[in-house]
């Protein structure tokens, strides 16, 4: 299994990861070893195996749709790179 | 002059609880053995003095009004995964650098609840992504067995600070071992609890199918009673297990009589290459399982056939699951901004290409990788299959024994830069610690001895069955009743 520069940049763009083209080479050989050694999985025949997603095959709990905190909206805006009136301030999206 | 620094919890705790120290003198004992010897060691990202000093005041007094819980007053340090209100939880990144927490994480109210005192945070692997704790964007922890040596990681700052014995106990997290290699590397004990049996609300997550958080300390009976501490349900974690919590420290004085040891063939051989368990790993391992027979234990070959598979699978589980938990990260709520972004796209991409380090942004490329269109069957789905499969093995294997013993790393601590270029190389340092996260079993890493050629810290690793972190405690206890390996403390920090 072998990694393509082009195919870094594609993945990267899906994980939204601005990477300059000189690392792209680097991470190519990387992702293509690390692939390499995923690949020992195909090694194993597993026909029939149900997948595990967790030890205990434990359901999701749910809860009753009570309020438990207070409202701490201005704690949580405080700690944002740029807020205004209570709303996150990004660049404009709509022209 | 006071020795305090090398006391165990246990200790500490009665002789706060007799009045004997006030958890003032305690806390300004602790941060002044930061002050002389951290900068050697870089294993704290931040120092929260007047934070603890407050803390120990509240300690004191609520010693002095009767009736306080066992830790009460006792201080700790928290790796800086866990969110701390008010005070910098950064993950080691560039990316939280500048995030001041506005909530506790469960497992740290726990523990302020139970009275201990938080010194600071320690430093550790970005997002906890490494074996080395060379990845963090606070600079790499050194050993303090060898300053040129890693601590392991990703919970390297708890591991080394413990072990220079400048904080009496700390918290760590475990994924692929995060808790256990550290602790070996550095000549401490660590537990990595059944996966849910902490709570994992405000613990950054990494690997949510994977992450358990843990105790770190000198001894097993400390972690035992960190454990009572930080233990339980809660129900922020919806993955969290809802069981009752036992006294993890009643079980300690049990003997071992008839205890059935289980030795996995897989872990213990060495190809041609020298590759697998180093003969220094593998001469005190040997020794240690002796000291076990000595004691009643009764040794019993086992097989797990598919542990070749652990670190393959594990290289796409955890991936796959950070590359979701990290979408989190796209600089408008929280944490890093690039300087003016062209617009919303360039704002997500340029701020999270320049916020997270290489081995970060490489784990995300590869669980995207594996969880996008066409690939998931082949990759992901494969990988939970042979979780199975792992999972399985283990399960047929506690039918006949009680525990399992294997080495907790292959090698001993290695230097510094000598790993870090080369990815593949640190992932199988893991290749011991890994299978036991795949299949949400508790694991204790301990002090066994030192390495007959660099005399640095071997340990000793003890998996059970899901629950049974009181037997392995029990079983790690009695080991050091009878062998001082957990006293041993590195010279430059006595």
């Amino acid at each position: 299994m072998s990694i393509e520069v082009d195919e870094v940049r594609k993945i990267a763009r899906l994980a939204c990861l601005n990477i300059e083209q000189p690392a792209l080479e680097g991470y190519a050989r990387d992702l293509s070893r690390i692939l390499q050694l995923v690949a020992q999985m195909n090694a194993v025949d597993t026909e029939g195996v149900t997948p595990m997603s967790h030890p205990f095959e434990a359901n999701q709990r749910l809860r009753e749709d009570v309020v438990t905190d207070t409202d701490r909206r201005n704690a949580f805006m405080a700690i944002a790179p740029a807020t205004a009136d209570g709303l996150y301030l990004v660049p404009r999206v709509i022209e | 002059m006071s020795y305090y620094y090398r006391k165990s919890v246990t200790e500490l705790s009665a002789l706060l609880q007799a009045g004997e120290v006030s958890s003032v003198a305690l806390t300004e004992h602790f941060l002044e053995r930061i002050k002389a010897h951290d900068e050697k060691l870089n294993s704290f990202i931040t120092v929260s003095e007047q934070d603890a000093l407050a803390q120990a005041e509240a300690a004191d007094e609520t010693l002095s009004a009767g009736g306080a819980p066992a830790l009460t007053g006792v201080p700790i340090a928290h790796k800086d995964i866990f969110c701390t209100r008010g005070i910098r939880t950064s993950c080691a990144s560039k990316m939280l650098d500048n995030f001041i927490s506005p909530y506790d994480a469960t497992v740290v109210s726990k523990m302020k609840k139970a009275g201990l005192v938080m010194l600071g945070k320690t430093n550790m692997d970005e997002f906890a992504m490494g074996s080395s704790n060379e990845t963090s964007y606070y600079g790499s922890v050194k050993n303090p067995w060898n300053l040129n040596a890693v601590p392991g990681g990703s919970s390297g700052g708890s591991a080394a600070s413990v072990a220079a014995r400048i904080t009496p106990a700390a918290t760590g997290t475990d994924t692929g071992g995060s808790i256990r290699q550290p602790a070996a590397l550095c000549g401490i004990t660590g537990l990595k609890p059944t996966y849910g049996r902490c709570s994992r609300f405000g613990m950054i997550a990494f690997a949510s199918s994977l992450d358990q958080a843990g105790p770190m300390a000198k001894t097993a009976s400390d972690c035992a009673l960190l454990l009572n501490a930080m233990a339980g349900f809660d129900t922020k974690d919806s993955t969290s297990i809802e069981q009752e919590v036992p006294d993890y420290a009643a079980d300690l004085a049990k003997p071992l009589q008839g205890l059935r040891i289980g030795l996995p063939g897989e872990y213990f051989v060495r190809d041609e290459q020298g590759k697998g368990m180093h003969e220094d790993v593998e001469a005190v391992v040997k020794a240690a399982l002796q000291q076990y027979k000595s004691m009643g234990a009764e040794l019993i070959d086992i097989s797990l056939p598919n542990s070749d598979l652990s670190v393959p699978a594990y290289y796409v589980v955890a991936p796959a699951e950070c590359s979701a938990n990290l979408s989190r990260l796209d600089g408008v709520r929280y944490g890093y901004r690039c300087d003016n972004p062209k617009d919303l796209n360039d704002l997500y991409t340029r701020s999270r290409g320049e916020a997270f380090g290489a081995e970060v942004q490489r784990r995300i490329m590869i669980g995207t990788y594996a969880l996008s269109s066409g690939y998931y069957d082949a990759y992901y789905r494969k990988a939970q299959q042979i979780r199975q499969l792992i999972s399985d093995d283990f399960r047929q294997a506690f039918n006949h024994v009680d525990v399992i013993m294997a080495p907790v790393t292959p090698e001993t601590a290695f230097t510094i830069g000598e790993k870090s270029a080369d990815p593949i190389s640190m992932y199988l340092s893991d290749i011991y610690t890994i299978a036991v996260n795949l299949a949400g079993l508790p694991a204790l890493s301990l002090p066994a001895g030192f390495a007959s050629s660099n005399k640095m810290p071997v340990g000793l690793q003890i998996i059970g069955n899901h629950f049974s972190e009181a037997k392995l405690l029990n079983v790690a206890h009695q080991y050091q009743q009878q062998t001082d390996w957990h006293l041993q403390c590195p010279q430059e920090f006595e």
